[in-house]
């Protein structure tokens, strides 16, 4: 996150212009609409998708890996279940389990990194506890968890979340410092007003820029990581239909039946592209939207594992959690000059 | 630390390990055996102190899944992993920089934004589905020129027939690009609009001289910090491409350990993983202030 959301957090709480809202804005913009053009069907396909099927996804209908035809349009699976229908039923518990992670991960995390910037007493107990956390490849924990409890959609959940957690409140801790020393906040706590209204009616409106492109990255990366597993078979198991697993159990016959593997790849493709693309779209419109924005460079929202790595902050670790401000490396370059 | 973590997620967490490895029908009589080979017979703390030691001392246990010393199984492993992250990251770490470098000094033309569109597209999509992609493309319904799988005779390198390498080095190539790209590029952008470049360029020095001599060498830090943060990342990453192609590496051991409920090859594997993580974490670090004179002088106390 480092790079990327420097210019975001850097602009955290700077007064912003008028005119349209964040969202309205990106929706406008090419990324924007071209990624809610992809996001919108993948999402209608998941929730309607089981209601339209044709034949019940586990029900036997044509020789396994048989080609399209009119009565199996998208062909049979290695079973010879339809695909067609197997792939309209099996997007659903992907964007659940990866919206539920998502959320619970961004809320612990920007409440975290809130506290911890705004209250400096406990910011180094907390931002120790998140780096322990953070010194371990969190892909691996989460396998070695499913491997040893056994696919559970909630240790799924629990453990993207978890993955999540440090990463998003590091950069929400770094959004919120720079809030906190803006004068209206200064000026709100001199007044004495509790903390806890400051917090709601100064900060957060603040510091939801950074924390709607968060939200953004770490849908593509929880959607990422769920069908990852479900490749792997640490998902959701047979007879179940899930796009992840589809792609597995069906890739033996991709030369009979490429559609088997095709459909469900595409669709993941899809909404992982267009969140990510949409979400590019909004971290633009949050810059433009303030009067730090169109001064410099553009940061690009990358994602996937590049959270996972940008998340080590070198220069956080080098100046010791304490006190110090979350820098990024261009800045910490200019600060250092 | 991570020894902790790894050996508490293996042996404490599913309350009884010999239970959970052979499942519900086992017979006491085998329980008990496996109990006393996992050394589940005594305290927790103690466990974790035998299990630690003799991990250190180079014994990492025998595999549950054919009794041959685990380290015997995952070495051969660890030198095809190797070979696929060095080849990866030779051939993709040059694509990168280059491109970052071609889309800083083509700042806001079609190139910078079709390689910014790009990047945004590879790196949102999962690795696997990258590599079906791939395999869809030129090894099964497409063209048919690339084997879909890494198979490597017993006995064979996989230097033995170079072909079986080109679709996972591609897809690691497509996973590492993006990134690094997209720090060359903004380190770059940033350091072509300095006062010294704009100097330099006043002075009349040519294009090339004032990107390799000026600019490159200011960008460093960024860069190298990201590619060593990359590496790292792959530490999680093969897993999944290595499984996807039936790549005899550490990833696809890891995820038949796994299927065999094989507690000490995952111990082994997920250490040495996560230590490489580490050690490449760490390494990022000591690399930035290596490569800037600033941070090596400066105090750090403000």
């Amino acid at each position: 996150m480092a790079s990327l959301n420097a210019d975001l957090v850097a602009a955290s709480g700077q007064p912003r212009k008028a005119g349209r809202s964040v969202v309205a804005r990106a929706v406008r913009s090419p990324r924007g609409w071209i990624g809610i053009l992809l996001v919108l069907p993948v999402v209608l396909i998941a929730i309607l998708g089981p209601v339209v099927a044709p034949y019940d996804p586990a029900e036997f209908v044509a020789a396994p890996f048989a080609g399209s035809s009119g009565e199996v349009p998208l062909g049979a699976d290695f079973l010879g279940r339809d695909v067609l229908s197997r792939v309209l039923d099996g997007g659903r518990m992907l964007l659940i389990l990866a919206f539920a992670a998502t959320t619970a991960g961004v809320l612990i995390g920007t409440a975290l990194g809130m506290v911890a910037a705004y209250q400096p007493s406990t910011d180094d107990g907390i931002m120790r506890v998140l780096d322990v956390g953070m010194a371990f490849p969190q892909l691996l924990l989460a396998l070695l968890l499913l491997s040893i409890v056994g696919p559970k959609a909630w240790l799924i959940c629990l453990a993207v979340a978890a993955i999540h957690v440090p990463q998003v409140a590091r950069v929400i801790r770094a959004a919120t410092l720079r809030v906190v020393e803006q004068d209206y906040v200064k000026f709100a706590s001199s007044l004495g007003i509790a903390h806890r209204k400051i917090l709601a009616t100064e900060v957060i409106p603040n510091i939801m820029g950074p924390v709607m492109v968060e939200s953004g990255i770490r849908l593509t990366y929880s959607i990422g990581i769920i069908a990852s597993l479900a490749f792997l078979g640490l998902g959701l198991q047979p007879p179940t239909a899930d796009w992840g697993l589809m792609i597995n159990e069906n890739r033996i016959g991709m030369a009979q039946n490429p559609w088997a593997v095709v459909a469900p790849v595409a669709l993941i493709a899809a909404i992982t592209v267009g969140v990510n693309l949409f979400t590019d779209a909004v971290a633009q419109s949050v810059l433009d939207g303030t009067d730090a924005g169109g001064v410099d460079d553009v940061p690009e929202m990358m994602s996937r594992g590049v959270e996972e790595m940008s998340a080590e902050p070198s220069f956080y670790v080098i100046d010791g959690p304490a006190g110090e401000d979350f820098m990024s490396s261009a800045e910490s370059r200019k600060a250092t000059e | 630390m991570v020894s902790v973590l790894v050996f508490a997620a293996t042996q404490l967490l599913p309350g009884d390990a010999a239970q959970a490895v052979l499942g519900k029908n086992a017979t006491p009589e085998a329980l008990a055996a496996l109990r006393e080979r996992l050394g589940l017979g005594v305290g927790p703390l103690q466990q974790y102190w035998l299990w630690l030691q003799s991990f250190l001392s180079g014994d990492a246990g025998d595999s549950l899944a054919n009794q041959q010393p685990v380290w015997a199984q995952v070495g051969p492993r660890i030198r095809n992993s190797l070979w696929l992250v060095c080849i990866s990251a030779v051939i993709g770490i040059p694509i990168a920089i280059a491109l970052g470098i071609w889309s800083a000094v083509r700042r806001d033309t079609i190139i910078d934004h079709s390689t910014a569109f790009l990047a945004l597209v590879a790196a949102a999509v999962p690795e696997f589905v990258i590599a079906i992609v791939l395999i869809l493309v030129f090894s099964t319904t497409v063209l048919h020129v690339l084997p879909p799988v890494s198979l490597v005779p017993p006995g064979g390198s996989i230097l033995d027939d170079p072909a079986i390498l080109v679709l996972p080095v591609a897809t690691l190539v497509i996973v590492i690009v993006p990134y690094v790209m997209r720090m060359t590029r903004s380190a770059m952008a940033e350091v072509l609009t300095s006062e010294y470049v704009e100097m330099a360029r006043l002075k009349g020095m040519s294009p090339a001289r004032i990107l390799m001599r000026h600019a490159f060498p200011n960008a460093l830090p960024p860069i190298v910090q990201a590619v060593a943060l990359n590496l790292a990342y792959l530490a999680g990453g093969i897993v999944v491409v290595e499984f996807v192609f039936g790549f005899p590496g550490v990833g696809q051991g890891l995820v038949h350990a796994i299927n065999a409920r094989d507690i000490p090859t995952i111990q082994l594997i997920i250490m040495l993983l996560a230590s490489v993580y580490i050690v490449l974490s760490i390494l990022a670090d000591v690399c930035v202030v290596l490569v800037t004179p600033r941070l090596r002088t400066s105090t750090w106390h403000h």
